[in-house]
């Protein structure tokens, strides 16, 4: 069985200017132990997209329609105390935890076992044992455990990070930005890790990121997202060398080269489109190369581009 | 954020707008209520006339002096208010001046003024206030000056902390490096930045100049020969208005300081929401 | 915290109160006024007694030498005779010290236990009517002088319900049977002070409390413990409110200043034997020893209160600790 299946995902915002599509009607889906990643400038509904899995969305947002299959359950239609106790036991979250989503009041490991003692209904103290195992598996020294966020290092807070979010073996993990914020070396140690923790668990990983480049080593496939809608799905090989959508096209062109000189990386032209409005045609056309005159007018649909591999733009199959 | 956005997101915003109006209806009673009186505040009634409960005739009663309390009320109106304004920007000034040079010459001069600073906001303002008025003598200005003093201290940290991050920003080390003086730079280029800042400020050190004008002539530092709200109060308490149930007498001078120092705490709670996104309403 | 900070913290409050002595050496010698008619206030002395006086103050001596005697008479807990009392200052304001201590005490706990409580309770049910009715009574609570509160409250509770007594610690001439009726009198008495005092304070608790919580809720933390899977009620209590918590310790401390203000006014008020009634009798007799005698202590205490606050926040706070 699959683990994860989104299916017409719709969830808005309500804002006092109106109603505010952030995802809308995107489909993808995850099997067990497999790498995705869900890429896209901000704003385009990729943590949305994360948050609507855990109904964690901030009050104003609702899930107007589709469906979440995990093993088959639809969360959408569990219960407020269902959604509950499945958090961190089924899915966790890994925040960027070199910003603010360590408390910074409480000792890392009692971050990490109250999370357990929740679940699983364990005393504290093996509940820290646990912590302790926990911080051996990300490479962290294990009296760490006892040290507050403040005490770690960037890159440090985010292997803590991991630790809480694998705290509960939980069968879906989704990285939110793990690795923004942090520099390169350390960035590659994250992934490289979570690459290594995701095939000894098996469990299923969501990369959300904006920076494509970081995806190539870690994930099996690649989502990418523009303006409430995804745009292009399927294998990392298909995407990187069949790019089928312009979207991705730009995306890719905004690598940093390396071993080239160390240019800033180009930014697509344009901002990305007002949500609150409706949209004609193609969302990517005013910012697109590739636009022609149809592109306005027509919506575009998902087209098979390849193995496994789908896109949805006007153009595809002309050449 | 700029002052057009400001200026209309008050408009907006409930509280603001309640605090406005009450602050307009004073300032029009102020000016121009003394003008249509028809009692003087100075002439003491005869010994029939003292402590008349509300009638057509005195509105508002008349106090334990035969004068007409409503008189009294808006004659003391134009007192507080102007105490209440100048002492404001006193403060104002002085925590500004502080807060930027502090800010932009950093190093000694920052810290021999912060230290300065802290020493006024550690003392406790009221026994501070009661020394000076008491040495000083009770008259007018010594009660501006006095509580003009002693309020500024709080404006001066935050000026000093908005001026720390406008000298971060390009412009001020461009305008360092075409020649500029230093007088130039603090008060063209960075007091127009701070200035949102200290407007918002001024409303909280206004509320606190009205509430300490009461407080001091209550307790008997304020200049006798004129009447303001705290000094009414301060008759009325002395005269033992509370006991023989003279409401008249002891109500109106609250309730009009509350509705004043009101207007300026919703101003002040509407800035803050305005400047501080977490806080703004749903 | 290392011993390094407290130690520093320490410094700057024995600076801060340095300079407080000699602010308050020169607040009486050197404004306008003759110190020496301001210590005396008798405008018929007889040469003697002003040289007596003059020699008591020193005042016949160079600057220096008087400044040397002021701190020599300090350091002695001398603070020279209240006019009024005909006693030394220091006598008289010690046996002030405990009734409002006890006063200002009890009306602290209770204002900041009910203040935390009505503004968690506020943030967590925000733009609820509760919210609205705490944010309008803190704000007016805000507003309001805390004498004319006092003179409201007596109106209501002794002039018109005769609930309680208006004014001082225990009921004058009453023999007591017992302990026991020793107390509840002085409970009587206790009421309406603490009461005056309380509601000034708790709105700005509890508005300072909404606030903080309201922030802190926003904080990505928050996120992580609900994605754990915590039920709200144990977000607020184990991750919400100890952060929240810092920030009223140094509002708390930092009040404490407006506490004394209240505490004059509504001493006077209720006639309340305690070092604001002492300020404000020095004051109206314009008894100048005694005056700088209540300031001073009052303006040392305040001072410390101030370093105890830092030092205990560095204690709670882990991040200031290291």
């Amino acid at each position: 069985m699959t683990l994860l299946e989104v299916k017409h995902l719709r969830t808005y915002f309500e804002t006092s200017k109106g109603l505010y599509k952030a995802v809308d009607d995107t489909s993808f889906d995850l099997d067990h132990g497999e790498a995705l990643g869900l890429v896209g400038e901000s704003g385009c509904g990729k943590t949305t997209s994360a948050l609507s899995i855990v109904r964690l969305l901030p009050k104003e947002g609702k899930i107007h329609g589709g469906q979440i299959l995990f093993e088959g359950t639809d969360l959408v239609q569990l219960s407020d105390e269902e959604i509950r106790s499945r958090r961190w036991k089924d899915i966790s979250i890994i925040f960027q935890g070199s910003m603010n989503a360590l408390n910074p009041v409480m000792k890392v490991g009692d971050q990490i076992a109250e999370a357990i003692v929740l679940h699983e209904k364990i005393s504290k103290k093996a509940a820290l044992a646990r912590a302790g195992e926990l911080f051996e598996l990300v490479e962290m020294p294990v009296d760490r455990i006892n040290n507050y966020p403040h005490e770690f290092s960037g890159g440090m807070k985010q292997r803590a990070m991991i630790a809480i979010a694998l705290a509960c073996r939980p069968k879906l993990v989704i990285g939110d930005e793990p690795t923004t914020a942090l520099d390169v070396m350390v960035q590659a140690q994250i992934l490289n890790l979570l690459e290594k923790l995701r095939k000894e668990l098996n469990m299923g990983l969501i990369l959300i990121t904006h920076d494509l480049s970081i995806l190539a080593e870690v994930c099996d496939r690649i989502a990418v997202m523009y303006a409430g809608k995804i745009v292009e799905f399927g294998p990392v090989e298909g995407v990187f060398e069949n790019t089928a959508h312009p979207y991705t096209e730009r995306l890719i062109a905004c690598f940093p080269h390396i071993g080239k000189e160390k240019i800033i990386p180009p930014s697509i032209e344009g901002i990305p489109p007002n949500l609150l409005e409706p949209i004609s045609g193609c969302p990517f056309h005013p910012r697109c190369h590739k636009a022609i005159p149809k592109c306005t007018v027509q919506e575009p649909e998902m087209v098979k581009v390849g193995e496994k591999h789908y896109a949805s733009c006007l153009r595809i199959g002309e050449a | 954020m700029k002052l057009k956005d400001f200026g209309k997101a008050i408009l907006h915003n409930k509280l603001a707008l309640t605090g406005t109006i009450i602050l307009l209806f004073f300032i029009i009673v102020a000016t121009f209520g003394p003008l249509i009186m028809p009692f003087s505040t100075m002439e003491f009634g005869e010994v029939e006339d003292l402590l008349l409960s509300p009638s057509f005739k005195h509105l508002l009663g008349t106090d334990d002096m035969g004068r007409d309390v409503l008189a009294n009320l808006i004659a003391g109106a134009r007192i507080s208010l102007l105490i209440g304004a100048v002492a404001t920007a006193i403060s104002m000034i002085i925590g500004t001046l502080i807060g930027i040079l502090a800010g932009y010459f950093g190093k000694g001069i920052d810290n021999l003024l912060m230290r300065f600073t802290d020493f006024f906001l550690v003392i406790p303002w009221l026994p501070l206030m009661m020394v000076l008025a008491a040495i000083l003598g009770t008259s007018l200005w010594n009660i501006i000056f006095v509580i003009g003093i002693t309020g500024w201290a709080g404006t001066a940290r935050v000026v000093r902390a908005q001026t720390l991050s406008v000298r971060e920003r390009q412009f001020v080390e461009r305008t360092v490096s075409i020649g500029a003086g230093h007088g130039h730079i603090m008060f063209r280029h960075i007091l127009p930045n701070v200035f949102p800042l200290v407007f918002a400020n001024t409303v909280l050190v206004a509320a606190v100049a009205i509430i300490s004008e009461t407080t001091l002539s209550f307790l008997g530092l304020g200049d006798p020969t004129m009447a303001s709200w705290g000094m009414m109060l301060h008759y009325a308490f002395e005269g033992g208005a509370t006991a023989s149930g003279a409401y008249w007498y002891y109500l109106p001078p609250g309730i009009c300081v509350v509705l004043v120092v009101l207007s300026f705490t919703l101003l002040g709670y509407a800035f803050d929401e305005i400047l501080n996104p977490k806080l703004r309403g749903r | 915290m290392s011993k390094g900070i407290i130690a520093k913290k320490l410094l700057y409050a024995l600076l801060t109160i340095l300079v407080v002595l000699i602010f308050n050496y020169l607040l009486f010698r050197v404004l306008p006024g003759d110190p020496l008619a301001m210590m005396m206030r008798n405008p018929r002395a007889t040469p003697e007694q002003i040289e007596a006086v003059k020699k008591l103050y020193g005042l016949d001596q160079a600057w220096y030498v008087q400044f040397f005697t002021y701190f020599k008479h300090l350091v002695e807990g001398n603070l020279g005779i209240s006019f009024v009392y005909k006693a030394p200052v220091a006598k008289v304001v010690a046996s002030k010290i405990l009734p409002t201590v006890l006063m200002v005490g009890l009306a602290e706990i209770i204002a900041i236990l009910i203040g935390i409580l009505i503004g968690v309770v506020a943030a967590w049910k925000r733009g609820t009517k509760l919210d609205v009715w705490t944010l309008g009574f803190s704000l007016v609570t805000y507003s309001v002088p805390t004498f004319w509160l006092g003179m409201i409250l007596v109106v209501l509770f002794c002039v018109q319900l005769r609930l309680f007594p208006t004014s001082g610690m225990l009921t004058p001439g009453k023999n007591f049977v017992s302990d026991w009726a020793k107390m509840v009198d002085l409970g009587r008495h206790l009421v309406l002070p603490v009461l005056t005092m309380s509601l000034v304070l708790i709105g700005e608790y509890a508005l300072t409390m909404r606030n903080t919580l309201i922030d802190v809720l926003s904080e990505d933390y928050i996120i992580t413990a609900r994605a754990k899977g915590f039920r709200e009620r144990y977000i607020l209590l184990k991750h919400a409110l100890p952060n929240a918590m810092l920030p009223m310790i140094t509002i708390i401390a930092i009040n404490i200043g407006f506490v004394v203000a209240g505490a004059i006014q509504v001493e006077t008020i209720f006639s309340w034997p305690g070092l604001g009634r002492l300020m404000y009798e020095a004051l109206g007799a314009r008894d100048y020893p005694l005056l700088q005698g209540v300031f001073l202590l009052v303006t040392i205490s305040v001072v410390l209160a101030n370093v105890l606050a830092d030092i205990s926040y560095a204690y709670i706070d882990p991040r200031v600790k290291n």
